[in-house]
């Protein structure tokens, strides 16, 4: 690989997610320029960041579904093409058309067609990790329900069996709880923590702020530049959300923010 | 209805109707769930100047010279299409639109050189088909089938189709799993290492190839018809893409039979007494099932939230 010069030494080894320089542009205008990043082991990690920031685009660069116009990722310190297997990606759930002819137990089984490659047949085994990521997500009852009929924080929960059924040690999820319910938000993040006490690493794109420091352990500040990384206490500071989202969130509000965390 | 009179002059052109109608119902599926059904029509419409200029070069009606033809038509068609898609704003469809539309233009242009040269090429031909003409003149009744003579004789274009059918059967199976993810989520898909746009090509190739062999036997009508209509229908009758497919080959078959029929014996039933183009009515029948499927489908309400 062409890769492999006196740069990849910066590339963290321990690290789930190491990002080096990172630059993405659709069109004129960069939507990620020279970014930083690497994500703890074991730890849940969000990324924030105002609307347009490239919070989204930093993952699918990262998996190469967006094309980088530089830099570097190393994945358990390893090149992408190779550890692909240990990363399971959940895309925003409006990013498809859930009038798709299929059922809940389809949509969680493309979720071992890694594994399964082109011809082999579904096994009882196969069926079996379905049915327990389904459980995990407290789905069990919806296998063969039309993916159409589902509420959006019913089909959120499905794209996350889907990433359970990959037994990956590393999460990337795009926005998990955009237009979930109250439920579904917790329910979600009660299996994210316990991804993580079972030795996995998350990293999240989050919108909301209020919930930051609940639900995360790490932060990752972006505007298209990297603003900051970091432990959330250290990280989550009124200069740095302010230095993210310019003039968008007043002085009180922050505050406001920061005192929710530590309740 | 005897066999004398079916089997030379009927069930050749039955069969080779069903067998293009379901060669490009099986890609037809991906195509609509993909909202990517205009490009059969692109497919159909570019296949002109590929045909014109095959013929031009060759200056003989030779038929693999213009599937030849028709195929690299194709091919530019679809990769200019990605190009444009890559290096402007303009939304697909527009692109589609005028990739095409510019394409079939420059047919008709070619064409008009083409008449001036010693040989004739037909224009009807080429875009209406001519499922009629396609006749098994050493069959002699049921037994003909068994003979291995006759069979011999059979029109080179039912050979030819079935071959094509087969291929994409064979590609549908192996790649089936890559397809539908890709088709359903194609970031998750590529997050896989899946080479999503490499597939997104295939089926289009696929397609392609189904358009331009199915065109040379039955015309761009039946081709653009069976596409879409099948494959449309067939989602209202299902929830599962697997009964889906299913559906939309027994959609194509009934379309291809009935239509053949209709268009043959129809005008005689109700007192005219020619018969009408069959690959028109083929299309017509496809639509009107489309239409029925519409009204009383199963599945034919929208379930999104």
């Amino acid at each position: 690989m062409l890769r492999l010069h006196q740069n990849d030494q910066t590339l963290d080894p321990q690290s789930p997610l190491a990002i080096r320089g990172l630059s993405v542009s659709y069109g004129e205008k960069p939507a990620l320029f020279s970014v930083d990043l690497t994500v703890a082991p074991y730890s849940m990690t969000a990324i924030v960041g105002p609307n347009g920031a490239g919070k989204s685009t930093l993952l699918k660069a990262a998996l190469g579904v967006v094309p980088r116009l530089s830099g570097q990722v190393s994945i358990f310190g390893r090149a992408l093409a190779s550890e692909r297997h240990r990363i399971a990606y959940v895309p925003q759930r409006a990013s498809v058309d859930w009038d798709f002819p299929a059922n809940v137990r389809d949509v969680v089984l493309m979720g071992l067609y890694g594994k399964m490659g082109l011809l082999r047949r579904i096994s009882r085994d196969d069926l079996a990790i379905a049915e327990d990521a389904l459980a995990q997500v407290g789905m069990q009852d919806f296998a063969h329900r039309q993916i159409g009929q589902l509420s959006g924080g019913q089909q959120q929960r499905i794209f996350l069996a889907r990433a359970l059924a990959q037994n990956a040690d590393l999460y990337l999820l795009d926005e998990p709880f955009a237009g979930v319910d109250a439920a579904t938000e917790a329910a979600i993040i009660t299996l994210l923590k316990k991804l993580k006490d079972a030795g996995k690493t998350v990293v999240a794109v989050h919108h909301d702020l209020s919930t930051v420091t609940a639900y995360f352990d790490h932060v990752a500040m972006i505007n298209t530049r990297l603003i900051a990384q970091g432990p959330v206490a250290q990280v989550f500071t009124t200069a740095h959300l302010q230095e993210a989202y310019g003039g968008r969130l007043a002085t009180a509000q922050i505050d406001r923010l920061r005192e929710a965390g530590h309740y | 209805m005897n066999g004398a009179e079916f089997v030379p002059l009927s069930l050749p052109p039955i069969l080779i109707g069903i067998l293009a109608a379901i060669a490009c119902a099986l890609p037809g599926n991906f195509l609509v769930l993909r909202k990517q059904a205009l490009i059969g029509d692109a497919i159909s419409h570019v296949v002109l100047p590929g045909i014109v200029l095959a013929f031009l070069v060759t200056q003989a009606l030779d038929a693999w010279a213009m599937l030849l033809g028709a195929g690299a038509a194709a091919l530019f068609a679809v990769v200019m299409i990605d190009v444009i898609k890559r290096v402007s704003r303009i939304e697909v469809g527009a692109i589609m639109g005028v990739v095409f539309t510019t394409l079939f233009a420059l047919g008709v242009l070619l064409l008009e050189q083409s008449s001036a040269s010693s040989v004739h090429l037909d224009v009807e031909h080429a875009l209406m088909g001519n499922l009629e003409s396609l006749i098994w003149l050493e069959a002699r009744g049921w037994a003909s089938l068994l003979d291995p003579v006759a069979l011999a004789s059979l029109p080179t274009e039912l050979s030819r189709l079935a071959l094509t059918l087969v291929l994409i059967v064979v590609l549908l199976i192996i790649f089936w799993r890559p397809l539908t993810l890709s088709t359903f989520d194609e970031g998750y898909a590529e997050s896989l290492g899946l080479p999503v746009r490499a597939i997104s090509l295939g089926l289009v190739m696929v397609a392609a190839l189904a358009a331009v062999t199915a065109f040379d036997a039955v015309g761009s009508i039946i081709v653009i018809a069976m596409f879409i209509c099948p494959a449309a229908a067939a989602r209202l009758m299902t929830d599962r893409l697997r009964s889906q497919i299913w559906w939309s080959v027994g959609f194509a078959t009934l379309s291809a039979s009935l239509g053949y029929v209709l268009a043959g014996y129809g005008p005689l039933w109700i007192g005219l007494d020619n018969s009408v183009s069959a690959a028109g009515m083929i299309a017509t029948v496809s639509g009107l099932i489309l239409a029925l499927t519409a009204v009383l489908g199963p599945k034919r309400c929208a379930t999104t939230t």
